[in-house]
């Protein structure tokens, strides 16, 4: 009576197959992310393959776990046996669709293909229990929890491909038979069923596909109508039948979203348009997108001052936002975008003398970054009359004990700078030298060794700081080297030449490869370092403070912090999130929201279809908020 | 006049005009100044406004506005005397304005639609330019064959091909329509569709891609249409994926309940018509997406919510409750022509018998029509004739249906009964009592040879081991004269059913004698008559088979024993090189000399004088067994 045992399933050749695994693994993946691109597989892992652990002991699997073969007696029903598949099907697929080749019918072909949920009894056909749906292939008839099954499709045999169609979004089901689709076979379909196949006499082997391999049926167009069918749902939902009311309130998300981000004509012309008015004075739109511009330029030192001089107090309130505006004017000194340093770069004699005509200072700098381009050309600091009185404002306010004179004569004489630009600078050249005399030599012997300057900025700062910071990270490595290298040695006393190639090779220097810049940067980087202590004193350590602080510090441990582990913080679009913190508190000062409206119904959308996906309602499948975003 | 030229004169210079923005203020003041005044058409045409607009219109420079009002002004002076049409034709105005067509913008297209259509509609316009022309099939809907030649003659696939892929949904449609009234039932233009490419894609593929189900219903459909009309020409296999796997079920999908009742009542009709000759898409169709129960739904309208709840829903379901009654019948007719267990299917569907019968006598001819058509599909069923069909008595309402009705409801209706009268119907009896004869021997007299042999046929089955009453009834209604005018009959298989009958009416021994003493002259005439003429061996063996009928008679007999012509006509038959000419043949003999019969001993010695021993005992070493056998039979009766 075992002769079932043996029944020869390895001659048959197999539905899948498995020549080059990694390569169908990854199609797989491929196909089951087109289909399903809703499904968030670390919460709820799409089905794969049939489940060794979740089978009745008559049920052997092979290839993979596809294979599903029938080991037991066969004499009647009490020797039906069952596989589920690993995962139950997730709500957020919208649609799932598996198939099932019938291999061979064996001796009776009492096969039965579906559903069952989570611990119904495997010593049965699917259909037969509570909880458990079936599409059996000697009768044709569909078992709906039931021992009794209903006429529903034809039988099916050797040979035929049968699907199953889950619909989550009305929670119903359909198979498909070679490829044709057979109407619906159960409706109340209950959530979180398996795939489930049942077979019971002797022989009988099916293969499964859950997107190994195309399907027969072209459930992708089944797909297309349903996403047409919610889509056209959402675009046709009735919305307040009070006259003109929806469309003041989109009006409004409009316009509010454009004041937000600064796009003053744009929302003056709007609101001309739609014959709306602006909440915020033009004067004061256009002050926010001054800042986010400068911001965006990477001219954080400017925008720190523009903000303080038009909103009087309000970074005195967001301490912490102006210590964060402050380690990005660092980063942005270390980049060499900052006005501080950018000036003195600009005019830099050094640079220009040990590489006359070197690209250093040219456009081929912001051709690299555009972001620094525009904010040059743009820049209003060097050409026109607001900035001396800003300029005068920060060093007064700011740095009243750090003004150097090389950048109070920047300051002073904006004009100049344009113009040494774009001229020889003999005359130019020799001034910020004289000034700077005393510390020349010094800074000359440095200044091919960045890493040095960590040193330097660590040794001014308090040795708890610096004992902390041996102990950890990136930047402990980096100050290690310095403090014990033996063969880091070699690196810091590497000859210039090498350096000078790299550096050239890349266009990018520290502070724009100027001397003075330098110097200025890391005054500033000790300043900077003080008002973290200052802010630990009045509001206690801030781990998060602490971790930027030593991550823009880290940058001069690099002799290229463009290139190195922490050389992210100098992208550009880093600025971003700092732009769009400070544009909010300024919003906030003046009692105007701080998200726009248009932002947060978008961050609602997503959040609900999220939701959906969690509670089981299949249509977030199809109602996704980026095939609404263009 | 003077001074009107002068001031059309200036109408044409501004066209002239470097300025763009003034030529478009030029153009709409034109455009002002013609309207309803031909004097003023005329002028401008005469000054030669025409081909500078058509030049504008055609330089994608001019811009949206410009190209828009060209057109207009074009519509316009066309709508003026037929002298301006013909201007307009000679400066070759309407290959610009189909050109015009393929435009992106649907203002500019719907100006130059508007403007092509005045100028077709008018009488001037030569026909043979209309056909050249491919888009026309906007303008016009009803199509001819002959139509469909010339437009094909005039290479219209190949115009209206690129239009499938237009921006513009309308234009896509419209060609769409265009190629389903051009394949329809045309394989030439059918076979030349399948190679055409557009945009390097079989148009085919294009046709499946139009089917997608988030395509609009009504382009899915025509879609599919234009893929049944392309199979149905035999230009696409019928188990090729595209029909099966997306053109059928496609048509399905339009039979749901969720589309419009004008909808389903074009899917069910398409789906009808493809798979009539495919029992494989029969098959296949009738498992997918319950087709069968789907289709119950088609008799539902007005459904009893509609009349109370929405008077404008009632009138649209009364409209259309004919349409989706007449398309489900036809469907179910093509569904159920040839296999057994999808006509049990269609039977067991909830009140589907007496749906049929009341559909036989609605008002709707049809409706009539499609279900007297179902009817026939079912009655192939020798299960359906034993169950169904008698439990619902449905022979009534065909025989009422039988009066009076027009001809192609009668094929179907006497072709149904054909059916119904086969001995194992139950409906047979009845069907006699009701005395069906005479209507069917009217329908021997018909000119249409489908109602001729249909008449004969029902006949033919009705005579079959009939009661000697019957037989006699079926003679005297049909007279012998209408007999021989059928044996005459130009149709081959009237004449096969003609001697059917003629078997069936000579059989068994009292009614052979009885038919034979009253009409054997006319019988034996016809007999000799076909056995000489240049008949097919088919027609040759029924005769000879009627011979041995009459042969196995007691008196009969001697028709055949008195005529020494017959006889020698016989034996010739048994040295035939047609085994069958031969077996009947000496079936004939043998029961001419069969021995416990009266007389047996003189036929068997005439027979004998004439030389039939030396013939049967040739046969009887003949290879065929079943030959040999006979003659051996025959042989043994000498013997006894």
């Amino acid at each position: 009576h075992s002769a079932g045992l043996h029944y020869p399933g390895a001659s048959v050749p197999a539905y899948s197959t498995f020549c080059c695994l990694s390569g169908d693994e990854q199609d797989l993946n491929e196909r089951l992310k087109r289909l399903y691109p809703a499904v968030n597989e670390e919460e709820t892992p799409l089905p794969r393959s049939w489940s060794p652990k979740d089978k009745y002991s008559y049920i052997g699997l092979s290839q993979n776990n596809l294979r599903v073969h029938y080991k037991g007696h066969g004499k009647n029903h009490k020797d039906a046996a069952s596989v589920r598949a690993t995962h139950p099907i997730p709500a957020a697929c919208g649609i799932y669709y598996f198939e099932v080749k019938i291999v061979s019918k064996g001796r009776d072909g009492y096969m039965g293909i579906g559903l069952s949920a989570q611990g119904v009894n495997m010593n049965r056909l699917p259909g037969w229990d509570k909880h458990s749906y079936g599409y059996h292939g000697d009768d044709g008839h569909s078992f709906c929890s039931s021992g009794t099954g209903h006429p529903y499709g034809p039988t099916f045999t050797t040979g035929d491909v049968i699907g199953c169609c889950v619909n989550l979004i009305n929670n119903t089901c359909f198979y498909t038979k070679n490829g044709i689709s057979l109407g619906v076979a159960f409706t109340d379909l209950p959530p979180n069923l398996y795939p489930t196949v049942g077979l019971q006499t002797p022989g009988e082997i099916v293969d499964a596909n859950f997107g190994q391999q195309p399907f027969v049926f072209d459930i992708e167009d089944y797909m297309s109508e349903w996403r047409a069918k919610i889509h056209g749902m959402i675009a046709r939902f009735p919305i307040g039948d009070r006259l003109g009311e929806w469309q003041a309130v989109l009006q409004n998300m409009v316009s509010s979203y454009l004041v937000h981000h600064g796009y003053c004509a744009t929302a003056t012309s709007f609101a001309r348009a739609t014959q709306t008015m602006i909440q915020e004075d033009q004067t004061s739109i256009k002050n926010r997108q001054r800042i986010q511009k400068l911001v965006l330029a990477g001219r954080v030192g400017e925008a720190i001052e523009a903000t303080q001089q038009l909103y009087p107090g309000l970074l005195e309130r967001n301490p912490n936002l102006l210590f964060v505006l402050k380690c990005r004017q660092f980063v942005e000194m270390v980049n060499g975008t900052d006005s501080e340093v950018r000036c003195l770069a600009i005019r830099s004699p050094k640079s220009q003398d040990s590489y006359p005509g070197s690209p250093n200072l040219s456009p081929r700098h912001g051709a690299s970054n555009p972001h620094l381009h525009t904010g040059g050309t743009e820049s209003p600091t060097c050409s026109n009359g607001v900035t001396p009185l800003k300029s005068k404002n920060r060093s007064s306010i700011k740095y009243p004990s750090a003004s150097s004179s090389a950048s109070s004569s920047t300051s002073s004489s904006p004009s100049s700078i344009n113009y040494s630009e774009s001229n020889s600078s003999d005359s130019t050249k020799s001034q910020p030298r004289s000034a700077n005399s005393t510390q020349e030599t010094r800074w000359e012997t440095l200044e091919k060794k960045p890493n040095i300057y960590i040193y330097i900025l660590y040794i001014d700062s308090e040795m708890e700081i610096e004992a902390e910071h041996y102990s950890n990270g990136v930047v402990d490595g980096s100050s290690a080297r310095i403090m014990n290298g033996t063969y880091k040695h070699e690196e810091i006393l590497q000859p210039d030449d090498n350096s000078v190639d790299e550096e050239c090779s890349n266009g990018r220097q520290l502070c724009g490869g100027n001397q003075a810049a330098t110097e200025r940067m890391i005054q500033f980087g000790r300043e900077l370092q003080a008002l973290n202590e200052q802010l630990c004193r009045e509001y206690g350590k801030n781990a998060a403070h602490k971790k930027m602080l030593q991550d823009a510090f880290s940058l001069l441990a690099y002799s290229d912090p463009w290139n190195c582990p922490v050389g992210q913080q100098l992208d550009p679009t880093q600025r971003e999130s700092l732009c769009s913190a400070l544009n909010s508190a300024i919003l906030e000062s003046q009692n105007l929201p701080k998200h726009p409206p248009l932002m947060l119904a978008l961050g609602q959308a997503t959040a609900c279809v999220q939701l959906m996906a969690r509670v089981r309602s299949g249509s977030c499948s199809f109602a996704r908020v980026d095939n609404f975003l263009h | 006049m003077q001074e009107v030229t002068a001031t059309s004169r200036h109408y044409v210079d501004r066209l002239f005009d470097p300025d763009p923005q003034k030529v478009l203020q030029g153009v709409i003041d034109m455009k002002n100044a013609v309207i309803g005044n031909n004097k003023q058409k005329a002028n401008l045409i005469v000054l030669g406004a025409v081909p500078r607009l058509l030049y504008l219109l055609q330089q994608s420079s001019s811009g949206l506005d410009l190209r828009t009002e060209c057109a207009v002004v074009l519509g316009s002076l066309a709508m003026g005397t037929e002298n301006n049409i013909k201007s307009l034709v000679d400066c070759h105005i309407i290959p610009a304005l189909l050109q015009g067509l393929l435009s992106p913008e649907l203002i500019f297209i719907e100006a130059c639609l508007r403007c092509l259509r005045t100028v077709f509609i008018s009488p001037v316009t030569p026909v043979q330019l209309l056909y050249t022309v491919s888009i026309l099939f906007f303008l016009f809907s009803v199509f001819t064959s002959d139509h469909q030649t010339v437009l094909f003659n005039h290479s219209a696939v190949q115009h209206i091909a690129p239009l499938l892929i237009s921006p513009s949904y309308k234009v896509r449609m419209q060609a769409l329509k265009c190629f389903s009234v051009l394949a329809y039932e045309n394989t030439q233009v059918s076979m030349t569709l399948v190679n055409v490419l557009v945009d390097g894609e079989p148009l085919s593929q294009v046709f499946v891609r139009m089917m997608q189900r988030d395509q609009p219903v009504e382009m899915q459909l025509t879609a599919a249409k234009c893929l049944t009309f392309m199979c149905r020409a035999g230009a696409i296999q019928t188990e090729e994926s595209c029909i099966v796997l997306k053109t059928l079920p496609c048509l399905v999908r339009m039979c749901s309940k969720d589309h419009l009742l004008e909808e389903r009542v074009d899917g069910a009709e398409t789906l009808a018509y493809l798979i009539e000759p495919d029992v494989e898409l029969q098959r296949i169709a009738s498992t997918t997406d319950h087709l069968v129960a789907m289709l119950a739904d088609y008799f539902k309208y007005p459904s009893s919510v509609s009349a109370i709840t929405d008077i404008k829903r009632l009138d649209h379901d009364l409209k259309h409750a004919h349409e989706l009654r007449q398309a489900a019948f036809k469907l179910y007719a093509s569904l159920g022509s040839n296999d057994e267990d999808i006509r049990k299917k269609i039977t067991d569907t909830e009140n589907m018998m007496d749906r049929i019968v009341s559909g036989l006598s609605e008002s709707s001819i049809k409706v009539r029509l499609a279900a007297v058509r179902c009817l026939h599909s079912l009655s192939r069923s020798v299960q359906q004739l034993r169950t169904s069909f008698h439990d619902h008595a449905v022979w009534k309402p065909l025989m009422k249906l039988l009066q009076n009705a027009p001809d192609d409801v009668l094929i179907m209706a006497s072709s149904t009964l054909c059916n119904l009268l086969l001995e194992f119907s139950p409906s047979k009896e009845p069907i006699l009592e009701s005395g069906v004869i005479e209507l069917l021997c009217s329908l021997t007299q018909s000119d249409s040879p489908a109602l001729r042999i249909n008449g004969i046929w029902a006949l033919m089955n009705m005579a079959f081991q009939a009661d000697q009453k019957v037989k006699v009834e079926i003679v005297g209604c049909l007279g012998t004269e209408q007999l021989f005018r059928l044996l005459s009959d130009p149709d081959n298989s009237v004449l096969m059913k003609t001697l059917g009958l003629l078997r069936n009416l000579l059989s068994t021994r009292p009614h052979i004698d009885q038919i034979m003493s009253s009409h054997g002259k006319q019988i034996m005439q016809a007999v000799t008559l076909i056995l000489e003429a240049e008949q097919s061996i088919e027609v040759k063996e029924q005769t000879l088979c009627i011979l041995a009928n009459i042969a196995d008679g007691n008196t009969a007999k001697d028709l055949i024993m008195t005529n020494d012509d017959m006889l020698q006509k016989i034996k010739y038959y048994m040295s035939h090189s047609s085994v069958k000419l031969q077996l009947a043949a000496t079936f004939c003999i043998s029961n001419l000399i069969w021995n416990e019969e009266d007389g047996s001993q003189e036929r068997q010695d005439k027979l004998r004088e004439l030389g039939f021993v030396d013939v049967l005992h040739k046969l009887s070493q003949a290879s065929d067994p079943n030959l040999s056998d006979r003659a051996k039979t025959a042989m043994q009766q000498y013997l006894a």
